[in-house]
């Protein structure tokens, strides 16, 4: 291989540029990119993985260690705010400085919907209506307890908060949300299995390798209750649970219930920076994710030359289509370089 | 003259009771098939009382699910046990138990019910 090392800047440390990061800079020089003062925040801020219960730290610093290669320079709490074409290449502004890189690859990802735009369900409101990342986090830290210190007599989950959802202008299906309510569900009846627990769907779609067996074992072992209705408001009672609204609509009846927590599963938009910079590049897409050039064979080129998408600013993305986006977005890069050397 | 009055209007809304459905009814022990339920219909969609009459089996069962017995108690007596629901179920779940155990907790529960009053 006498292709002389070129210059790939990766603009966010998450698992989508990480693994970019780590398999271009087999061949080439390689700066990462990351706003936060850490690498994988959206990992490391879960407990759990699914399907299989993985440790999220664990996997994350399995991740995180691909990155000590002599040919990685990683730069954290380093945001870019400009990218712009000079002379076949490209120029990387962060708050810092300037870098030149002869390819981009964007790995800026995404974020929770903002549940509290979803004002009919109490969140911020009433304490007790909380995301599932605040789940996830009551569950890290091993402490699900009520605000009275009681242990939870029933706690209730709601799909698709922020997705599927004309009202908030977000059409389309988020797609990890029910298999995540079902892992969190089954890890809620392992810690705290006086607890009841229920889910309100409006369609299960269980779709990945082990989702199904998942959803299948939550109501066996588990004995999760599944509704189908959505969850139409929530509000706050004379003794400070939570009442819920919604219709039985396999038995076509409305229903009141309390519950202890009313946990949103808030979908994903896309990310402050994967706006911005697609905005930039002139490839915003749907919902202001970045698009590909087409979604099956040009999936991690863009309309710009030299500027590849890897992981979930494109859509969203479980962790392991993630990972095997990233390997093709490396893939499609090292084609374009290989082709300008 | 026409009576007149007022009546307190009873409401359609299920109010689920504070309580767990467990402890409420024993039938997601004396059924564990059961909880399994993905509610495709082809129960219903198979049941030969179903074909004569409004019994739809998937319905009653979710009605149950919430304690509401009275429409479950009157329907119950429609089935024949034929168990055709069973052999079709993709869950598995042993509907012709259920049925079973449905009448009887119905009943024991309207036993304790009179005795009470």
């Amino acid at each position: 291989m006498d292709t002389p090392k070129q210059h790939i800047v990766v603009i966010g440390g998450g698992p989508a540029g990480i693994v970019a990061a780590a398999q271009l800079a087999k061949t080439h020089r390689v700066t990462l990119l990351e706003k936060n003062d850490k690498l994988c925040n959206n990992i490391t801020n879960k407990f759990k993985l699914f399907p299989n219960f993985a440790d999220a730290d664990e996997t994350a610093a399995e991740l995180i260690a691909t990155t000590k290669n002599e040919n990685i320079t990683v730069n954290t709490s380093a945001e870019v705010t400009k990218i712009n074409r000079a002379d076949n290449k490209w120029e990387v502004t962060t708050d810092k400085d300037t870098i030149t890189a002869d390819a981009v690859v964007i790995a800026t990802g995404y974020d929770i919907f903002d549940a509290h735009r979803k004002e009919e369900l109490g969140y911020g409101i009433y304490p007790g209506i909380i995301t599932s990342l605040e789940l996830e986090q009551m569950m890290k830290s091993g402490n699900v307890v009520t605000r009275f210190g009681d242990k939870p007599r029933r706690i209730t989950f709601l799909q698709c908060v922020g997705s599927r959802d004309a009202k908030i202008g977000n059409h389309y299906c988020s797609k990890l949300c029910c298999v995540t309510a079902v892992k969190q569900a089954i890890e809620l009846r392992k810690i705290s299995p006086e607890t009841e627990v229920f889910l309100f769907y409006m369609d299960l779609r269980m779709w990945g390798q082990g989702f199904e067996e998942l959803y299948r074992q939550s109501q066996e072992e588990h004995n999760v209750h599944f509704v189908r209705g959505r969850i139409s408001e929530a509000a706050s009672t004379y003794d400070g649970r939570i009442q819920i609204k919604a219709e039985d609509t396999l038995i076509g009846q409305p229903l009141k219930m309390n519950t202890d927590f009313l946990v949103l599963m808030v979908g994903m938009e896309p990310s402050c920076g994967t706006k911005n910079l697609s905005q930039q590049c002139n490839i915003s897409g749907d919902y202001g994710f970045a698009a590909s050039k087409t979604p099956h064979l040009l999936d991690q080129t863009t309309e710009q030359p030299g500027i590849f998408l890897a992981g979930s600013c494109k859509r969203p993305y479980t962790l392991s289509d993630t990972i095997n986006d990233a390997y093709a977005a490396a893939a499609a890069t090292e084609r374009y370089l290989n082709e300008k050397a | 003259m026409k009576p007149f009055g007022f009546k307190i209007a009873t409401t359609h809304t299920i109010i689920v009771d504070d309580k767990p459905l467990d402890t409420l009814s024993p039938i997601s022990g004396q059924v564990p098939t059961f909880r399994r339920c993905m509610n495709c219909g082809g129960c219903t969609a198979t049941c030969s009382a179903a074909h004569f009459t409004q019994f739809n089996i998937r319905k009653i069962h979710n009605l149950y699910r919430w304690h509401q017995i009275e429409l479950p108690k009157k329907e119950l007596e429609k089935c024949m046990l034929c168990g055709k629901c069973t052999l079709v179920c993709p869950r598995d779940v042993n509907l012709r138990s259920l049925i079973i155990y449905m009448r009887r907790n119905i009943d024991a529960l309207k036993k304790k019910e009179e005795g009470e009053q």
